[in-house]
């Protein structure tokens, strides 16, 4: 029963649940137990709260004995990643700077979690600050791969994908900034979704670069990815870049649109190394099986996909360089016990250099430079001209298509360490996943098929607010084929 | 690539409010000049009359209610400082 209990999806238990063949508390517990039998060998938690999480699994068994369940998720676990505030449990963004950090208030989408009777469960690793494609970065541990114990999670939702494919957690949440759900999503064999650009509220998310972060859902299929962003999604007053804009029912517009014959576009700048990218097979197939269906595939152009490398990390590293200005060794962060008294600011500079991990310091002094006087306009506003051009080249693509396909990631999961030391090849791992934020649009990753036995992502990306479509277009693919139902051997 | 040294790396550092350790410093300013060499490509476009984005979806005069909501007590709001008494943060002297 158990065995099959995890790797059931969020969907499934939710049907258990309401007909009681299966209590939130006989889930949790299977859950709790699922976790530690893995644990050892995945490490995808910070920290997580048993007795916490029992007593929410008994509030929602409560509420549904009296009648009143509150929706689809109540009482299903869901793992979070550990840079979204959950009050009275810790925040650490896997970094010594906030290692004693405990939120005193909910993140919106935890308080939308929490009114639909959701379980909210452990603390999932991160790479520190989200910084990272490994969750290498992290300050305290790092995460395996579960269909390989050798390579990374990705990242920097590393801990979320991991726990989800693990079946460590029904389902988890991560943030993606430049790639971070659909990069591990794609590592780990599992559904991964980036919302457009204020679809979700960033309120108690703590931020890396506010301009592309987005939190989103890290699921076994793709139903349940559209049951999460469902309940995360809506404008709200304490975000003011969220966007004021009616949410489609995802679920019913995917069932509404089933057998639609899609019109897909392949940036050819995507596909220019198909050759010499090891992911591309169970691409290509995917996207043969489109065809199958019917659905106009056609090549399209995205002329500046060569310089969005560049304009990301020019701009995720300002906007982080000043969103992190506020770990000061002052107010509730790490502080330093020794530090020069004789100089008013080395009580910063020495907090900041104990409590932050390398590549943040890097970050966050490229940010630095690339903000500093006389360097401005050649770097900062540079990059946000051509992240215009960059947005451009996909209104253009939408003219034609109704979305995109592309390979997730140019390679599946690396083996620990074999990056590490040479940040710019990092970097460039993420080349498919960046244009997304710096454009704002949706998008996903679906597992659609594996190289050398390790999962190999297809990713959709869709026009602004209408991730019902994207989803649509993933629920055709899945609905054919069986990988939701595979999972790695631990 | 550009071989050429981009970054002053003390002053920068300073900056950004870090201390690092001249091992650091050796690392980091080798990193970042390629990462800097790397990202100078953007000069090879013409980006004459092309305006910026700062937002995806840019949504204009945000504007609410200026109302006192008690959203965290001081206990709350001052629970997580590294140092405290008497409902305030304690830090180092500064001026004498």
């Amino acid at each position: 029963m158990s065995e099959e209990l995890h790797y059931k999806s969020a969907s499934e238990l939710s049907e258990l649940l309401g007909k009681k063949e299966l209590s939130a508390v006989e889930l949790m517990k299977a859950t709790i137990a699922r976790t530690k039998a893995v644990e050892d060998k995945v490490a995808a938690f910070n920290s997580y709260d048993e007795a916490d999480a029992l007593k929410q699994a008994e509030a929602s068994d409560a509420r549904r004995a009296a009648g009143e369940a509150l929706g689809p998720l109540d009482g299903i676990p869901v793992g979070i990643k550990d840079n979204l505030a959950v009050n009275g449990q810790p925040l650490t963004c896997s970094s010594k700077m906030l290692e004693k950090f405990v939120s005193p208030y909910d993140a919106t989408c935890i308080e939308k979690l929490k009114t639909e009777g959701a379980v909210l469960w452990g603390r999932l690793n991160l790479d520190e600050f989200a910084m990272g494609s490994s969750t290498e970065n992290s300050a305290f541990k790092t995460t395996s791969n579960p269909w390989n114990l050798e390579c990374i999670p990705g990242g920097s939702s590393g801990g979320s994908a991991a726990a989800t494919a693990a079946g460590q957690a029904a389902m988890t949440l991560g943030s993606d900034t430049g790639g971070s759900i659909r990069q591990p999503a794609s590592h780990c064999g599992v559904v991964g979704v980036k919302p457009t650009y204020g679809r979700v509220s960033r309120y108690g998310l703590a931020a890396f670069a506010s301009s592309l972060d987005q939190i989103g859902p890290v699921t076994r299929n793709v139903k349940d990815a559209a049951l999460l962003l469902q309940a995360i999604s809506g404008h709200d007053e304490r975000d003011s870049t969220s966007y004021r804009i009616s949410e489609p029912n995802f679920l019913a517009s995917m069932e509404k649109q089933r057998g639609r014959k899609w019109t897909l576009g392949l940036p050819k700048e995507y596909f220019a190394n198909a050759a010499s990218t090891p992911a591309m097979e169970p691409v290509l197939k995917a996207i043969e099986f489109y065809r199958s269906l019917g659905c106009e595939v056609k090549e399209v152009s995205l002329p500046h996909t060569d310089y969005a490398v560049a304009t990301y990390y020019i701009i995720a590293t300002a906007e982080a360089s000043s969103n992190l200005a506020r770990y000061d060794g002052i107010r509730y962060t790490h502080r330093a016990e020794k530090f020069d008294t004789k100089d008013s600011v080395d009580i910063y500079c020495q907090s900041r250099a104990e409590g932050f991990g390398e590549e943040v310091k890097r970050r966050v002094i490229l940010g630095t430079y690339v903000l500093s006087s006389g360097y401005y306009d050649a770097y900062y506003l540079k990059a946000q001209k051509v992240r215009t051009l960059i947005r451009q080249d996909f209104e253009k693509a939408f003219e034609e298509v109704d979305a995109l396909l592309t390979p997730t990631s140019p390679t599946p999961a690396f083996k620990k360490g074999e990056k590490s030391s040479d940040p710019l090849s990092m970097y460039l791992s993420d080349i498919y996943t960046i244009s997304a934020n710096l454009a704002g649009i949706p998008g996903m990753s679906l597992p659609c098929g594996y190289s050398d036995g390790l999962p190999v992502g297809l990713q959709i990306l869709g026009k602004p607010f209408q991730e019902d479509e994207m989803l649509s277009i993933a629920n055709e693919f899945e609905a054919a084929h069986g990988f939701k139902d595979q999972h790695p051997s631990l | 690539m550009s071989e050429e040294k981009h970054i002053d790396i003390d002053y920068t550092a300073k900056l950004a409010r870090i201390n690092l350790t001249d091992a650091e410093k050796e690392k980091l300013s080798s990193q970042l000049d390629s990462i800097i060499g790397y990202v100078e490509k953007l000069e090879e476009l013409d980006t004459s009359g092309v305006e910026p984005t700062a937002h995806p979806h840019p949504v204009y005069n945000v504007w609410q209610e200026d109302v006192v909501a008690s959203e965290l007590s001081i206990e709350e709001a001052l629970k997580n400082a590294p140092a405290q008494r008497d409902n305030m943060i304690v830090v180092p002297k500064v001026v004498d």
